[in-house]
């Protein structure tokens, strides 16, 4: 029953039909993204880099990719730091409450992101801030607070509480300790906690959609506006960039985690 | 705590609370009305039933095809582990937009599907397979199924195998052993898993706008037809309460279940 080779065939064929599924849409896109004809050919009578080129080559593409990197950056900024404060807190505090700050932090994930959007539409249009890549920042770093807190608990939770104190019974005021000790030692779970709030805000479309008025369209919101319109053949590239740069993240974090965390488990 | 709770007080919670209270102020009609308005209206009672329906619909066909496969890794040793995990974890982490239009390019009228079956002779003329109930529910299925996957997978690692060994060794049949032991000991994880994919389900906004036809209209989309289109404030904030509150109770239920410590991996 352990292994996989006392596993059912039944159970077994299921969950090849299920991974199949699941595989398949994002290699169809890789695929579909190389073609060379101006409508979408399965498979590819011939290959070629045709659509990058114009996805690249376009500025207004070219424009929301850098939006969607400028928004992503600053909102993993932002949600990084304000999220390891409150992880740190969380933990090192006596709080009773516990489980219902948590479940509290974990909202912006349940409550649809249409009513959110909508609600910081409404406060934001009257004060001009539809547009504003810091604002749009700040709203995703909220959508991206969950994961990121997760994430950073179970980072400090990795961290001994005796350490600190050793640091403290040997002069170190609450700052240093906190520079020198601490965060070196969660590093990974940080970097972990800052790739996937990127991840969240380059992949959102919810909130920009509404946010971004005219001048911030990000990638998400383009491809959403072209959809719309018509499903030009750039917008498999433009998905298959996505898919690749998704999966260069996942690629990194996995390699951080592996790096790092053979480096802590060697200190004494 | 202070920063993190500020900046969900000020960029969450009071924007929510604040639309809310205005927005349905607006409205010169009392709250009363304005519910009653809503609730009588067969359009806005269509979309709420076809809402809870489709998101029924999804929910259980997730749950059959998650089930197989977070058994499948709760049971398997490292090579098959990586490659089932890569397949939940890359779709996971890509955008819904991107999810869904895949999904497009496989179901639309010349999409791959149907030119597959033209070729093969099998049918004469492409197939409806988008723009219509079965489009959404394909496409919700997709991005729910990796969120299913990962809380069953995570409630099935905790489950003792040895109880099974006992079982077996005392005559029970693999079958009578998985019905009488694992399934009931993977029961509390099932139910927060699904009810986390209702709640996601029935907020859904991206999928069912892109592949749904016009009888697939789910309630996230009439709010925000409202306002691109009628400019009708008090009525998506009608709907969106309504929306909120069922979401809140979903959620409390979840809460009252499920045991978050376990999702910080205690």
């Amino acid at each position: 029953m352990n292994q996989v080779n006392g596993l059912h065939p039944l159970v077994r064929g299921m969950t090849l039909v299920a991974c199949i599924l699941l595989a398949l849409p994002i290699l169809v896109v890789l695929i579909v993204s190389l073609n060379n004809d101006s409508y979408i050919n399965f498979p590819p009578d011939t290959f070629s880099l045709r659509w990058y080129r114009s996805f690249f080559g376009d500025s207004r593409w070219r424009d929301a990719l850098y939006t969607s990197l400028a928004i992503g950056l600053m909102t993993c900024l932002v949600s990084t730091s304000i999220g390891f404060l409150g992880a740190y807190a969380f933990l090192r505090s006596r709080y009773k409450a516990k489980k219902l700050l948590l479940s509290l932090v974990l909202l912006p994930l349940i409550v649809p992101h249409i009513i959110t959007a909508i609600a910081l539409y409404f406060v934001s249009a009257p004060l001009g801030l539809i547009g504003s890549r810091p604002w749009i920042s700040i709203a995703h770093s909220v959508i991206a607070l969950p994961v990121v807190v997760l994430i950073l608990i179970s980072a400090l939770q990795n961290v001994d509480e005796s350490v600190e104190r050793a640091a403290f019974s040997l002069g170190a005021n609450r700052l240093t300790t906190f520079r020198r000790i601490v965060i070196p030692l969660a590093l990974p779970g940080v970097i972990s906690a800052a790739l996937f709030s990127f991840l969240t805000s380059f992949d959102e479309l919810i909130i920009a959609l509404f946010l971004a008025g005219l001048s911030s369209e990000t990638l998400q919101v383009r491809i959403w506006n072209s959809l719309i319109m018509e499903a030009e053949p750039i917008i498999a590239a433009v998905s298959a960039f996505l898919i690749m740069a998704t999966i260069g993240v996942l690629v990194i974090e996995a390699g951080v985690r592996h790096t790092m965390g053979k480096r802590n488990t060697k200190l004494p | 705590m202070a920063p993190l709770m500020g900046l969900l007080l000020i960029i969450f919670f009071l924007p929510i609370a604040w639309f809310l209270f205005q927005a349905i102020n607006e409205s010169d009609q009392t709250v009363l009305e304005q519910i009653k308005r809503v609730a009588l209206s067969p359009d806005i009672t269509y979309v709420i039933w076809n809402t809870n329906w489709i998101a029924l619909i999804v929910t259980l066909s997730t749950l059959l095809l998650a089930y197989p496969i977070a058994y499948t890794l709760a049971h398997s040793r490292k090579f098959t582990f990586t490659l089932i995990i890569i397949c939940v974890i890359v779709p996971y982490f890509t955008s819904v937009v991107v999810r869904t239009y895949s999904w497009m390019v496989i179901l639309g009228r010349n999409g791959l599907l149907n030119q597959a079956l033209l070729e093969l002779g099998l049918i004469q003329e492409p197939l409806g397979l988008m723009y219509n109930r079965l489009g959404v529910i394909i496409g919700m299925v997709y991005v729910l199924l990796p969120y299913l996957v990962l809380t069953l997978f995570s409630a099935m690692k905790g489950i003792d195998t040895n109880l099974l060994r006992a079982a077996h060794s005392m005559g029970a049949s693999p079958f009578y052993a998985f019905r009488r032991i694992y399934f009931p000991l993977s029961l509390p994880g099932l139910i927060s898993g699904c009810l986390i994919v209702f709640i996601l389900a029935i907020g859904f906004f991206i999928t069912p706008a892109l592949m749904g036809g016009p009888e697939d209209v789910m309630i996230a989309m009439l709010i925000q037809r409202e306002i691109e289109l009628n400019l009708n404030w008090p009525l998506a904030a009608m709907l969106s309460l309504a929306l909120l509150a069922v979401t809140l109770v979903l959620y409390a239920v979840y809460y009252r279940y499920t045991n978050l410590e376990r999702m910080l991996g205690k």
